[in-house]
């Protein structure tokens, strides 16, 4: 499903933020990526919806390889995945159901069928009776609750969060982490960089570390060798 | 396409003041081009009206059979470089001089001018080389004495013409080029300041072709009004001039529509290439 192979990114001005990634994520599978400020978490994440292109390596995602993609094969990847960010990127103007069909809206979707999903997704992360308010109205975690919607509403395959909890107290990261668990356990992957090991620690799932660029620690190293191995 | 349209409106209401700064700038610098169009057509009018009376006359020698001169005018007729052909005899060629020479009409009380015939040149004929040629065809006829056709100033006026519509053509290009730059800087304010919706709609998976719209769309309705607004500025100067100065004439409504159309894709070109700026980097 996603797929690294010897990666490495390296910017101009940078410098080398990753070296040699190699990793694999299954379908349905939770896994978090730690490391400390500018490890390379980030620029890891923008590799899986290919806002950037390994300087070196492949990625794979979702069939969609790096090397040669098009920018319209990236517009069409990124329908099928969700991205959600610490500071929300929420359309201020518009109310929740408006940035959440707004997602919809932007892929063409059939205008019929575009209530009806938005309506679903909301409700998905209990915001249903929020549909009309502002973002500004609104409290930290409920923003993010609808980041994650708007993720949701074209039943993404994998949700991307970079730091989803990075903005949010501790009630408010407990709400959204739980969030984030419903929806892996419907079936939808989450691969979510975050600072916060408490968190790390009491869920169980799957750990990534990186340091410097690379990766350290794979606590489903195991595990991945085997995914690998069938891949080939 | 409908979403497109309501993005436009959304840009157009969530900053208002830079859809009219950028209308604004784009009318002036549109009404710059169009004081300059005014200027060239005007210039162009005026040649074509000199041009017109570009003429071969040819003198016929005395005692010309009427029937030899009407011939020799159906051949010349015929000519397709010709326009007209017309007889004129020794007392209208004497009436004509007198009234062309006004108070000193009487100098011409008793003298004698020979017959001629006059002939008009088809417009897209009358440049020199043509002028010469014809004028050398007719010069072979046995009964014309001489010919005229004012050699220097046909040369001077075609001259003129040539370098009026060369500096017309690349003066008006750098015009265009200006406002295509003013227009493209002016969506570029529009563009930055709608980023971030740039970004949440790549994120989403919009395709590079649906996030242009909106701004074409944009680019386009800016180009319109700026051109209408620099049409009716343009207007209002030539009316100004045509009071106080000299008499001018106003575009066609063929030529202000070609202008309004041509602001549009000045619009729509300017906002294509500034999107297109800002979707190469992100």
């Amino acid at each position: 499903m996603i797929r690294f192979q010897h990666v490495y990114k390296e910017y101009p001005r940078t410098g080398l933020v990753l070296q040699d990634v190699s990793l694999f994520v299954g379908k349905g599978e939770f896994v978090f990526l730690t490391g400390p400020s500018g490890a390379g978490k980030s620029s890891l994440l923008k590799l899986i919806y290919m806002e950037e292109l390994p300087t070196k390596g492949d990625v794979w995602v979702s069939g969609v390889r790096s090397k040669g993609v098009k920018r319209k094969e990236v517009a069409k990847l990124r329908r099928k995945l969700g991205v959600v960010f610490q500071d929300f990127r929420l359309l201020e103007d518009r109310t929740a159901e408006a940035n959440v069909a707004f997602a919809l809206e932007v892929i063409d979707a059939p205008r019929s069928t575009i209530q009806s999903k938005v309506a679903r997704a909301l409700t998905q992360v209990g915001l249903a009776a929020k549909g009309t308010s502002m973002p500004r109205e609104m409290s930290g975690g409920e923003q993010q609750r609808v980041a994650i919607a708007r993720a949701l509403v074209n039943d993404p395959f994998v949700l991307v969060a970079d730091e989803p909890t990075g903005n949010l107290d501790e009630r408010a990261t407990r709400g959204v982490f739980q969030l984030l668990r419903d929806i892996n356990a419907s079936g939808t992957a989450v691969v979510m960089a975050t600072h916060n090991l408490e968190l790390v620690r009491r869920s169980g799932y799957r750990t990534i570390e990186i340091n410097r660029g690379q990766v350290v620690f794979d606590s489903g190293d195991g595990d991945r060798e085997k995914k690998v191995e069938v891949l080939a | 396409m409908r979403l497109a349209l309501r993005e436009t409106m959304i840009g157009f209401r969530r900053a208002p003041m830079l859809s009219v700064l950028s209308i604004t700038t784009i009318a002036f610098s549109l009404f710059a081009f169009g004081l300059f169009s005014l200027v060239a057509v005007n210039i162009r009018k005026t040649l074509g009206e000199v041009e017109s009376r570009v003429e071969i006359r040819a003198f016929l020698a005395d005692g010309t059979p009427v029937e030899v001169v009407s011939a020799a005018m159906g051949d010349i007729g015929a000519f397709p470089e010709v326009s007209r052909v017309e007889y004129v005899s020794p007392d209208s060629a004497l009436a004509r001089a007198r009234a062309e020479l006004g108070e000193f009409k009487d100098v011409f009380e008793s003298a004698f001018l020979p017959a001629s015939i006059d002939i008009r040149m088809r417009e897209g004929h009358r440049d020199p080389e043509t002028v010469k040629m014809i004028a050398g065809r007719i010069r072979s006829f046995e009964f014309v004495d001489d010919i005229r056709y004012g050699e220097d100033w046909v040369d001077k006026l075609y001259r003129i013409r040539n370098v009026a519509t060369a500096t017309g053509l690349v003066l008006g290009l750098a015009f265009a080029a200006v406002a295509v730059i003013i227009i493209g800087a002016t969506i570029r304010m529009a563009v930055m300041a709608r980023a971030r919706e740039i970004s949440i709609m790549r994120l989403v998976g919009a395709t590079d072709a649906f996030i242009r719209r909106p701004f074409l769309i944009d680019g386009f309705l800016k180009g319109v009004l700026g051109g209408l607004l620099a049409l009716g500025l343009t207007w209002f100067a030539s009316q100004v001039i045509s009071r106080n100065f000299i008499q001018t004439a106003f575009f066609s409504r063929g030529l202000a529509s070609l202008g309004l159309l041509g602001g549009a894709l000045l619009g729509v070109i300017g906002s294509s290439l500034s999107v297109g700026r800002h979707l190469r980097k992100v």
